[in-house]
């Protein structure tokens, strides 16, 4: 069976947005490389944009923070965080609604800080009676934390007066649950306040999505426990937020990673797919295509064994699994 | 060197570490023979630095294979040490 991923917010900390100059500076770049072509029909600029410009003239990587959405094939969402991004994931859910049907949706809670729940209140299904919410998480104080962030001051709408029905289910770390066709396993991970990782397993198909994430290398039994988690993995979302001298330095115990320890840790685990996610909001998309660029270069020039597939996430990125 | 191993090299620099200061010693390591490092031992590197520079000390990396090269480029740690392409341009540029 195949899953998809979709990335409706990979940015970590904090939405960002771009703007009118840094767009002029995009047309200026693809304008000037278009100069002397012939570009007659769509699909001759569509191919020129895709052979020809880099990727950060191409794409953008996006402004929502965290929220990935695994689709399998079921009738019910399966989802990972709340960050902005759930804003987009909601629209698009109601829009693809059947009138008169309600929807159930899991949401899996890495944990509670600002970016990973702040969609909750702008997720349109929320508002519609009959529909169902599961949101699930490790944290004693998973569903205070959701209440909180709509109590008056912070927003005009409480979560009791949300119309559907929302429940907060607790997971414990190390112990897999079977939930909507999935068994998930969350994994206690090293950041401020904790978070959890979670392994998603289905028809011998396996996602992992590890963000807000520390990592110590030097210190035997978590990576060997991280090897474990990711082990044989079909698709790693790794926190890459720092780079590998902020962590070890000026960032050390932040609570973040970087590109270079999730590609060593994917090939220690052989997993077959990283991605980079979280990205730090004030990396610009040419420093995130170059972080890319150098983190397949290390992969190439590291590799022993399978070699591993490493892309960096976009909002409205799919990944066939 | 990678988290297996990245612990002795630590304890192999360690006694050196009081000595490299102005008037003692630099360190200059030699890298010809390391195929590969992780960023457990980057990271021994980056804390050894850290201590020598607060102790206005000096050290440096040299002569390093290729692809050790390319991991210092793409993890900028040519920016965390100075990197010399032999043994001998390295105790020459870091001399007093």
């Amino acid at each position: 069976m195949t899953m998809l991923v979709r990335i409706w917010g990979c940015r970590g900390s904090l939405p960002v947005a771009t703007n009118t100059s840094k767009l002029r500076v995009r047309l200026i770049a693809a304008l000037q490389a278009a100069r002397w072509k012939t570009l007659g029909s769509k699909e001759e600029i569509i191919r020129f944009m895709d052979a020809e410009l880099d990727f950060s003239v191409t794409h953008s990587f996006g402004g929502n923070t965290a929220c990935v959405e695994i689709e399998s094939g079921g009738s019910d969402y399966v989802a990972c965080d709340l960050g902005s991004g759930a804003r987009e994931f909601g629209n698009r859910a109601l829009a693809a609604a059947n009138p008169g049907k309600s929807d159930t949706f899991h949401f899996f809670v890495s944990h509670l800080h600002w970016d990973h729940i702040m969609g909750f209140p702008f997720f349109a299904p929320a508002y519609v009676a009959g529909n169902r919410i599961r949101i699930y998480g490790c944290h004693p104080n998973l569903a205070e934390g959701f209440v909180r962030q709509q109590r008056a001051p912070h927003f005009p709408v409480q979560l009791s007066q949300m119309a559907a029905d929302i429940q907060f289910v607790q997971l414990e770390a190390g112990v897999s649950a079977e939930i909507a066709g999935f068994s998930v396993t969350p994994k206690l991970q090293q950041h401020s306040g904790d978070s959890y990782g979670y392994r998603f397993e289905q028809s011998g198909k396996s996602i992992v999505y590890s963000t807000d994430s520390e990592h110590k290398l030097e210190q035997t039994e978590h990576t060997r426990a991280f090897v474990e988690f990711f082990r044989d993995a079909d698709l790693v979302l790794f926190d890459a937020m720092y780079s590998l001298t902020d962590t070890i330095s000026v960032k050390e115990d932040w609570g973040h990673s970087s590109n270079i320890v999730g590609v060593e840790l994917c090939q220690m685990a052989g997993a077959k797919h990283l991605c980079l996610f979280h990205h730090e909001p004030i990396y610009e998309d040419e420093q995130l295509e170059t972080l890319w660029r150098d983190s397949q270069r290390l992969e190439e020039i590291t590799r022993s064994g399978q070699p591993l597939r490493i892309s960096s996430a976009f909002d409205g990125m799919e990944i066939l699994v | 060197m990678d988290h297996s191993n990245a612990a002795a090299l630590q304890a192999a620099l360690e006694p050196h570490l009081p000595d490299c200061k102005p008037g003692g010693y630099r360190i200059v390591l030699d890298l010809s023979r390391l195929s590969y490092i992780s960023s457990a031992g980057l990271r021994i590197l980056m804390i050894t630095s850290r201590q020598i520079k607060s102790q206005q000390g000096v050290i440096a990396v040299a002569a390093m294979q290729p692809v050790v090269r390319e991991i210092f480029d793409i993890s900028k740690f040519t920016l965390v040490l100075k990197c010399f392409d032999t043994v001998g341009e390295a105790l020459a540029q870091t001399a007093p």
